[in-house]
């Protein structure tokens, strides 16, 4: 079982805890209504669906509090959590190819 | 005869017992006015997740940054210093006593018990911690009271869930399996 460090608690717990909740930092639009098609069907679907490092955001039922981490995509590992709101993180150098 | 032998043995093992209803209040406030709110409850709110304070009876565990749960003896009205101190702490505070069922869990077992369906680490928790976790995949809170000693708070609909996983542990403990 993946075991999960959430910001929150400061606690590194079993992922039958937690539950995904898509990919980060995706800012809904200030004013919808002033976007093409197109633009408004980029936010609701268009995602990255990287390879490799993906930010993401998850819950943790414990604290009940939804925060961002980065996961790398083809081994599953964990690379940092860190709180919702916070700025996305540069890549830790040991993921860049 | 072997047969009451055995049942006084998982009788000690592991006892589950129905916890007399209680009053249980969610309250949300955000942590700059946590200190004002905790002075009109008389209670030191904690801002660390799974810790609890108590005084006059009441106990408060926080749950989350901005979230506590309050337990209180019943006909208590611990919402009413709040209200009075609500213009200078915003704040919302939910009677939720009916939502969950409390059971209390004892004896040398009780480690197995939780263990066979909670992911987390049973065993580690603190005594006078409390958690919200998972049961088999039903949600709940779980306090130590003790080494061997914890109440769980179920949600109403999941208790015949929950009370059939434990019974069938129970047997399984029982039959030393
Ligand atoms: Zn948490």
């Amino acid at each position: 079982m993946l075991l999960i460090h959430c910001p929150y608690c400061e606690d590194t717990l079993p992922e039958l805890e937690f539950t995904y909740a898509g990919e980060a930092h995706i800012a809904r639009p200030a004013d919808p209504s002033a976007l093409s098609d197109e633009e408004w069907r980029d936010y609701l679907f268009i995602r990255t669906n990287a390879r490799g490092p993906h930010y993401e955001r998850w819950r943790h039922v414990g604290c009940g509090r939804f925060f961002n981490a980065l996961r790398d995509t083809v081994s599953d590992r964990f690379l940092m959590t860190y709180k919702a709101g916070l700025p996305r993180p540069p890549l830790p150098q040991e993921t860049v190819e | 005869m072997m047969t009451s032998q055995k049942h006084d043995f998982a009788a000690a093992a592991i006892r589950i017992e129905d916890v007399a209803p209680t009053l249980r209040l969610s309250l949300r406030v955000k942590p700059a006015h946590r200190e004002t709110l905790g002075r009109a409850l008389g209670l030191d709110l904690p801002t660390r997740v799974g810790t609890r304070a108590a005084a006059n009876g009441t106990e408060a565990l926080c749950l989350g940054p901005d979230e506590w749960l309050i337990v209180a003896p019943e006909g208590t009205d611990p919402a009413a210093p709040a209200r009075a101190a609500y213009a200078q702490a915003p704040h919302s505070l939910v009677d939720i006593s009916d939502r969950e069922i409390t059971l209390r869990l004892s004896g040398p077992a009780v480690l197995d018990v939780l263990a066979s369906c909670c992911p987390r680490n049973i065993a580690a928790m603190p005594v006078g911690s409390a958690v919200r976790t998972v049961f088999d995949s039903a949600t709940v809170i779980l306090w130590r009271d003790g080494p061997t000693d914890f109440r769980m708070d179920i949600w109403r609909s999941f208790v015949p869930h929950v009370c059939a996983l434990l019974a069938q542990v129970q047997d399984e403990v029982m039959a030393d399996l």
